[in-house]
């Protein structure tokens, strides 16, 4: 990830550090305060659970306790979710933890295109920034602009695919699922299912989802995190505030399952939200199971 | 290993202003804290109020050597650190009263006073938590290259804490202009400090860190306070070496307002015998007079001084506002936070 | 094997039906395809076969008590054999039960009988009374003044979703009407409790006024040559015993007209028009309570003789209330004829999901002027009301103009 970076700028900027989380969040909170704009990275964001408190308790709400004095223009960031077969420690999804926190922003690019234009917005910005990079996406490969100044910007949603019958909101790794089952669909039912991908988590732009199902009147959201309390919980409560006289089916949603990671290979496919999964759950708010 | 500094040269080459400068912030701190602990039980002040009343001589000494550019950061018992850095005593009193011309606009409170304009840098509330934003800080000056210095002010309690040895490991490592200064008020909250830390001088921790020199000291002297941070902040200033200080203090009064002064884990003869036998101030002014440094009349006219100044703090804070509620949605974020309004809407 | 035997629902638009009458006792020995009940639909009196072996162990519903359709009536099993599970399940699903018309009526305190009272609705999903219904739905059930209450959902458990909702507009709708307003009279009356067949009519008809946007083409038609051909074809069927009537040549010429003028023999879909490429002629009966309109398949391929025979046997059918859902849904055009009633002209209220329906009146000796020459002429005179969602109002002329003509000229039939 900063290989070659260590040559082009020093270590006082490029820094090795010891592998404790919660000192090496601190030191970063502490740069910011006086100015700098730094970048930590976790090994894995299952780690990061060290450093709470410095996200927390220290960079998300400096600001605020300060009543503004200190801007806190950090970026946390590193592989979130599972990996490969590496067990219940090292595989979560803690997307709704950061995104609870007013304070942080929060952002989970699904493809190299939004992790680059993303990560520099995020870079840029005064606030601090969780940055949740889907491990097994680090081999996916995609269309980068090669402009050195591409940059996407924080809290703006895309429609990654657009369709008439459903609206598909999924952020992260399981976005690769959603277009698959949605392509499955438009061949096997005729459904035509719109796949928007917020992006940002914190602040989230809800207005391109609940445009999306005011038009297609069902939702089916999918993550890779556990269920409860997640991400997609409290898109529903978005879209049942400002979009209930428009739902015609109750919204579905596709989550990991609700059980830690396991080791073994075929749990961990079990665990995941597939696309087969994301195929039934479209075709039940369709009435079409 | 850790040295014990004992009172030698004791004045330290100060002149009489500096001398009485040292004081006169002793003074103010004594009192303010007392106006303080009156305020809050008058219910001018809530939540959580941790006075400083008897650990004058470690913020006074420790401070007063300080440059206009360096840095401080200290825990929640922060109210004394930061009159003696020099923030307005008026935007103190308001902060603790709750209202919107207080340091941090009414939202930080007693446990988190903060000034920018005199790298006053907190005022943290988690046990330890602000450690490694002190190194960062640290870390940031040596990226800057210049010749600042970090001085972090902790509990004793803090010392047993994980992020202890993460922030002392990576400010030896990286050799950061860092001093560290454990106020050893002899409890965390109920504990006694033998009863929490596996070593009598919490300053010998300084031996697992290379390069970062240890001492225990005793903390209600001022000047000797003053002598060992100026030997520290010259170590991290010319040569980007840490340090580790312990003082050894005590508080006259419970660990928050909401606690006894004495407690079930201290006597009252014990805190008496502290009052009566080791009161930084009564210490200083007998140091003073036996220098003949100051008179009866200058202590008068240092308390009226002292005084004037919170009276005039109190009054400011009670003029000023309370917070409005659109002030809990201000300084989230850098802009708006759109959000807030919009899942709340009955508020 | 214990087998229930259940009010079914027998069309689509069946909510709830009334137990007329059990046709075997508590103890009696059933035969699978035994009829054991006879129960009374919005539309006809159906008996309910058992289908399965034993002795009728239980009755759930006691005759004239009106419940939703799907509730367990009663329980045929062998004689020693345990039925505690179905029972407690059906106990669990209480029905809603209305209590029926010649039944005596007992609410419960502050229930049905107050004035005012919330009707108990029907729920589609049958699930205790409260309708499923999509907030979509209901949204788009209120903008468009559609009760839930007569749809059937097709999401869901029975929940009543945007399609639904659409198909009930494109067949047209709406029934405010259905809740008459309370008005109260000063004046002594006599409470008639609804029948199936009248809660029926009211609903569908109820969809249709208000929903439709009608309107209304009327023509005088010179009925001579009918007349003429009608006395012909009856002497060269003498013999025969058959007999055609005036009413059978109105469907047959209609039906040909249709088959002439498919933009008429439609049905509005919501987003879609329904074209048919066959014409099924409904034919309004009066009954004892009533009316329902069988349906005559494919009249234009359907010579006199066979719409003769087949229509007097639905209207029989119809008169004894034998007619099965299969013989009243569906029709793509309906005539209503009260000329026999002396009715001279008239507008019909269209039949759901039909665009389109004939009201006929009875035929007159009118002075006309033919040629010149003023005659007395045997005259008859037809409205057809349209959907104007489908239904322009030329296309319906067009169509009028070809019956008519027809009509005057009867050969045509025959090309």
């Amino acid at each position: 990830m900063s290989r070659d970076l260590l040559d082009e700028f020093g270590e006082w900027r490029v820094r090795d550090v010891p592998i404790a989380e919660l000192g090496f969040t601190g030191l970063g909170v502490g740069a910011a305060m006086v100015g700098l704009r730094p970048i930590v990275e976790y090994m894995t964001w299952s780690f990061a659970l060290l450093a709470i408190d410095g996200i927390v308790n220290a960079a998300a709400k400096m600001r605020y306790m300060s009543g503004g004095q200190f801007k806190m223009p950090i970026t946390f960031r590193g592989p979130s979710g599972a990996a490969n077969q590496l067990a219940a420690t090292h595989s979560q999804a803690l997307d709704s933890w950061y995104a609870h926190i007013p304070g942080l922003k929060v952002v989970a690019p699904a493809t190299a295109r939004d992790a680059k234009g993303l990560l520099k917005s995020a870079i840029r910005d005064d606030d601090p920034v969780v940055f949740l990079e889907g491990e097994l996406l680090y081999a996916s490969k995609d269309d980068v602009p090669e402009a050195d100044d591409f940059t996407l910007p924080l809290g703006v949603s895309e429609i990654k695919r657009p369709g008439r019958d459903v609206t598909v909101v999924v952020h992260s790794r399981p976005l690769h699922s959603a277009l698959a089952a949605a392509d499955t669909l438009e061949r096997e039912d005729g459904v035509s299912v719109e796949v928007i991908d917020p992006r940002t988590l914190r602040p989230m732009d809800i207005d391109t989802i609940l445009d999306s199902v005011r038009r297609t009147n069902r939702c089916v959201i999918v993550e890779e995190g556990w269920p409860v309390c997640g991400i997609g919980a409290q898109i529903v409560d978005d879209i049942q505030r400002e979009a209930f006289d428009y739902l015609d089916a109750p919204i579905a949603r596709v989550t990991g399952a609700d059980a830690p990671h396991a080791y073994a290979a075929n749990l961990e496919q079990f665990q995941f939200p597939q696309a087969d999964l994301v195929v039934k759950a479209i075709r039940q708010v369709c009435y079409r199971d | 290993m850790a040295t014990k500094i004992t009172q030698s040269d004791e004045l330290l080459g100060l002149d009489g202003a500096a001398l009485v400068e040292m004081l006169k912030w002793m003074v103010l701190g004594r009192r303010f804290e007392e106006r303080a602990g009156e305020m809050y039980q008058v219910g001018e002040i809530g939540g959580f109020c941790h006075l400083y009343i008897g650990q004058e001589a470690v913020a006074v000494g420790a401070l007063t050597p300080l440059r206009r550019d360096d840095y401080v950061i200290t825990a929640y018992r922060d109210h004394v650190h930061g009159l003696v850095r020099g923030m307005d005593p008026g935007a103190i009193m308001a902060e603790l009263f709750g209202r919107i011309d207080g340091s941090s606009k009414g939202k930080g409170g007693s446990m988190h006073l903060f000034d920018a304009s005199v790298n006053f840098m907190g005022g943290h509330a988690i046990v330890g938590g602000h450690l490694p934003v002190a190194v960062g800080i640290a870390y940031a000056i040596r990226y800057r290259d210049t010749d600042q210095v970090c001085v972090c002010f902790l509990g004793d309690s803090v010392a047993n804490i994980g992020a202890f040895n993460e922030a002392l490991n990576m400010a030896a490592l990286f050799q950061l202009p860092i001093v560290f200064i454990i106020e050893n008020n002899q409890y965390g909250m109920g504990t006694a400090v033998h009863r929490a830390a596996a070593i009598e001088n919490l300053a010998d921790r300084a031996c697992a860190y290379s390069g970062m020199q240890g001492w225990t000291i005793d903390g209600m002297e001022v000047l000797e306070v003053r002598r060992t941070v100026e030997t520290a902040v010259d170590r991290a200033r010319a040569h980007k070496l840490p340090s580790l200080i312990e003082a050894k203090t005590y508080r006259f009064v419970g660990h928050s307002m909401s606690d006894p002064n004495y407690g079930h884990y201290r006597t009252k003869e014990e805190v008496h015998q502290f009052k009566a036998h080791d009161d930084p101030i009564k210490q200083y002014i007998e140091t003073l007079r036996a220098h003949g440094v100051i008179k009866d009349t200058d202590l008068n006219d240092i308390e009226q001084e002292a005084k004037k100044i919170i009276d005039d703090s109190v009054e400011f804070a009670k003029r000023s506002p309370i917070p409005q509620p659109d002030d809990l949605y201000s300084d989230i974020y850098s802009g708006e936070s759109p959000d807030v309004r919009r899942r709340d809407p009955w508020r | 094997m214990a087998s229930r035997i259940v009010m079914s629902k027998l069309s689509p638009t069946m909510e709830e039906g009334r137990v007329l009458k059990w046709v075997k006792r508590k103890g009696d020995p059933v035969e699978s395809g035994d009829v054991v009940v006879e129960v009374e639909t919005d539309k006809a009196t159906m008996e309910v076969e058992a289908m399965g072996s034993g002795v009728l162990r239980e009755i759930l519903v006691e005759e004239n008590a009106t419940v939703p359709t799907g509730t367990t009536l009663g329980v045929v099993a062998a004689e020693d054999e345990d039925i505690s599970a179905i029972l407690e399940e059906s106990a669990a699903a209480v029905p809603v039960a209305v209590p029926a018309a010649t039944a005596p009526a007992q609410p419960a305190p502050g229930e049905a009988s107050a004035p005012g009272a919330q009707p108990v609705a029907p729920s589609p999903a049958g699930d205790g009374g409260r309708i499923k219904a999509s907030p979509l739905a209901r949204r788009m059930a209120d903008d468009r003044g559609i009760r839930l209450e007569g749809l059937r959902g097709t999401g869901t458990g029975g929940r009543i979703i945007k399609r639904d909702i659409e198909a009930a507009s494109s067949a047209g709708v709406p029934a405010p009407a259905a809740t008459a307003p309370e008005v109260d009279y000063d004046v002594p009356y006599e409470r008639v409790e609804l029948s199936q067949l009248r809660k029926a009519i009211a609903r569908n008809l109820a969809q249709s006024l208000g929903p439709i946007p009608h309107f209304f083409l009327t023509r005088e038609i010179d009925m001579g040559e009918v007349l003429k051909l009608r006395g012909q074809l009856n002497e060269t069927l003498a013999e025969s015993g058959a007999k055609i009537g005036v009413n059978d040549i109105i469907v047959k010429t209609a039906a040909q007209a249709l088959s002439e003028h498919p933009e008429v023999n439609v049905s509005f879909a919501g987003d879609h028009i329904r074209r048919f490429t066959r014409v099924d002629v409904g034919i309004a009966v009066a009954v004892p309570d009533g009316l329902i309109t069988p349906v005559l398949r494919d009249a234009a391929g359907k010579g006199l003789r066979r719409i003769s025979e087949e229509t007097s046997e639905l209207i029989a059918r119809a008169r004894e209330r034998k007619l099965a859902p299969e013989d009243y849904q569906g029709a793509t055009f309906t005539i209503s004829n009260l000329g026999m009633y002396g009715i001279d002209e008239f507008t019909a209220v269209i039949n759901p999901p039909a665009a389109t329906i004939l009201a006929v009146g009875a035929t007159r000796e009118k002075p006309v002027v033919v040629d010149g020459t003023v005659e007395i002429r045997p005259r008859m005179r037809v409205t057809l009301s349209c959907d104007h969602r489908a239904v322009d109002g030329a296309m319906g002329a067009e169509f009028l103009a070809t019956f008519a003509e027809m009509l005057e000229n009867p050969l045509r039939l025959v090309l």
